[in-house]
């Protein structure tokens, strides 16, 4: 039998982006508890910005962060459930309080370049016993090597996995080769995952790419939920896998029900696709969340959200940095006008 | 005559302010500590006359009362700072702490410095440079009205980062919260910092939500945004507002940024300069202040 490939599910986080940060305790309910049934190993549930990622920069969510985890952690039989943090924005204190209800899975995410600031929330994760996973964002914006460098650190703080993160969705097959292999010669002793978005429509072949180069994580949501076109299609990667003898354990005729009869019924018509919107963002190398940001600021000020995504593309904006959305809306106005 | 002092922290922070205390009329820049002797900020002092000493703030403990010092600055990180504060009061030394600590009181200094100097409190605090740069934002949208909520996000360029900040990075966090609800007036307070890595370097930027309880009086509003940006600009002759203040329903939005002096590390590095300049300005005032006294 070959190796598992853990699949973790994002559409309760990162899908979170596709609505707003909008969902119901029902809705995370309903779709975590599909999820379970296909045996799905790992869940993640946050605001799309992760622990305190509610604010006016970000938007804030329906509930707290406390409470969707509350409500869907004991119902789970077989998913774990993991939250994100990004420094910046959350800090050990947020971690502190999710742990008490039960969560062990930490994803620490920073900007590629700046694996430092993970240091504190790192070690704290894996002195208490959390499966730590560091999370380099914006994965294309470094060269292999570089990645390799920043990974060093997070590893060397204490996480058990590294990531090549896709936040832009603006890899392609022979970037995520390239780079998921040095992580793997790197670290042979550590897991390597990879987190992809579909805004290019490679998301499903960076995936395959990246467990061919030898990750062994993979991120993705059930019907395309997650920031942009959304993250890596899980119910279209699993029937690949299959196809392809990629062993991931879990019910893929289950995990297709979890998509087309929980999933796509509460997305409704905001499920994501490749719009101008998500193609802009994949084809300008642009943080993903921007998408709905962009589209408010359009309807504000009247400036194209590809004009504005364009811009901070050329600005080489990082993720977080929502608030230069309407900065650049007004500075594009004011330059047109 | 002028007021002696002791600089602390040999890093970014520490030489970008020796650069700013060189120029004062009231402080004389006398000891610079840090704790690495091939550290570039000891160097220079050395070079510009300080004495210098790579043996933390026990190195300069001894020298204290020989050398007359009376305003200490701390700019180390927030895990030492309590110790060394504890060290340098015992000697009657006023400490103004540049860490994100924050054992005394917050110091903004358009906002409270005035109450500062009344009180005459061993150790005051300058929050954080994102703090520095946007506080005195949200106290001009609150001595209007009611601000129910603050936010604020501060985007620095990875380059003027140092490890400090970066080791630091929770405390940046929870002090600027603390202290745009202390001081900037906001009932609840969330601060969110980012690095970004661009090449060239990005100036610092620091944009500011408030969401007031009631409708905001827009006119008053910004009336009191611009008067403050004249204020800041006083001591931080590079801090501009960009855009706004924008109003959307109760949400009231300043666009800001801030060019450094380019004392130390270049004009991007506006988050060195605001805090800099802004515990030289508050040690102006004391120093003033201590000087009348003496008379």
């Amino acid at each position: 039998m070959s190796k598992i490939i853990k699949i973790h599910d994002m559409s309760l986080r990162d899908g979170m982006h596709s609505i707003a940060h909008q969902f119901s305790l029902k809705n995370m309910v309903d779709l975590s508890q599909a999820l379970d049934k296909a045996r799905v190993p790992l869940i993640e549930v946050t605001h799309g910005d992760g622990l305190a990622g509610g604010s006016v920069n970000y938007g804030f969510a329906k509930h707290t962060n406390s409470e969707y985890l509350s409500a869907v952690i004991p119902k789970l039989k077989y998913s774990k459930v993991s939250v994100l943090l990004i420094p910046g924005i959350g800090t050990i204190n947020d971690l502190k309080m999710v742990e008490d209800l039960g969560v062990k899975s930490v994803r620490v995410a920073t900007h590629c370049s700046e694996a430092d600031v993970s240091e504190q929330h790192i070690s704290y994760a894996a002195n208490r016993g959390f499966d730590t996973v560091g999370f380099l964002m914006m994965s294309h914006m470094l060269s292999a090597k570089d990645i390799v460098e920043q990974a060093r650190k997070m590893a060397g703080y204490g996480a058990n996995c590294l990531y090549v993160t896709d936040s832009s969705g603006h890899m392609l097959p022979e970037e995520v080769t390239e780079k998921v292999s040095a992580m793997r010669h790197a670290f042979p002793d550590l897991e390597i995952g990879f987190h992809g978005h579909h805004n290019l429509g490679m998301a499903v072949a960076n995936s395959i790419a990246a467990v061919e180069a030898g990750a062994d994580r993979i991120d993705g949501s059930v019907a395309g939920f997650g920031a942009g076109a959304g993250n890596t299609p899980l119910e279209v990667f699993a029937a690949v896998c299959d196809l392809k003898g990629i062993n991931l354990d879990i019910d893929l005729s289950a995990l297709m029900d979890a998509a087309e009869d929980v999933a796509t019924p509460i997305m409704g018509d905001k499920l994501p696709r490749v719009s101008r919107g998500a193609l802009t963002l994949g084809y300008a190398g642009v943080y993903s969340s921007f998408l709905l940001h962009a589209i408010r600021a359009e309807k504000k000020h009247g400036v194209p959200a590809r004009e504005i995504l364009l811009e901070l593309g050329r600005r080489k904006t990082v993720g977080g940095q929502e608030d230069m959305i309407e900065d650049v809306a007004l500075e594009l106005l004011r330059a047109g006008g | 005559m002028k007021i002696r002092c002791a600089l602390i922290g040999s890093g970014n922070i520490g030489t970008d302010l020796l650069y700013k205390l060189l120029r004062s009329d009231v402080i004389e820049p006398v000891w610079m500590v840090g704790i690495d002797a091939d550290s570039d900020g000891l160097k220079r002092a050395k070079d510009l006359g300080l004495k210098t000493t790579h043996g933390g703030v026990d190195g300069l403990i001894p020298h204290i009362l020989e050398d007359n010092i009376q305003i200490a600055f701390d700019a180390t990180s927030a895990y030492v700072h309590a110790e060394n504060s504890r060290k340098l009061v015992e000697k009657g030394v006023k400490v103004i702490d540049l860490t994100p600590a924050a054992i005394g009181p917050f110091c903004v200094p358009p906002v409270n410095l005035e109450e500062h100097l009344s009180q005459g409190k061993d150790n005051v605090n300058m929050v954080t440079c994102g703090g520095q740069a946007t506080i005195p934002m949200v106290y001009a949208v609150s001595r209007i009205q009611e601000v129910s909520y603050g936010e604020i996000i501060a985007t620095i360029s990875s380059k003027s980062a140092g490890p400090g900040t970066r080791k630091n990075i929770d405390e940046f966090t929870v002090t600027t919260s603390g202290a745009i609800e202390k001081v900037g007036g906001a009932d609840k307070g969330k601060a969110i910092i980012i690095l970004n890595p661009a090449e060239p370097p990005m100036m610092m930027r620091d944009t500011v939500h408030c969401l007031t309880k009631n409708e905001p009086d827009q006119e008053k509003i910004t009336q009191s945004v611009l008067a403050m940006e004249k204020a800041v600009q006083a001591y931080v002759p590079g801090y501009r507002i960009k855009e706004g203040p924008v109003f959307d329903g109760n949400r009231v939005s300043i666009f800001l940024e801030v060019k450094g002096m380019g004392d130390y590390l270049p004009e991007y590095a506006g988050n060195l300069d605001i805090m800099t300049a802004a515990s030289a300005k508050t040690a102006e005032m004391f120093a003033k202040q201590m000087i009348e006294n003496q008379k």
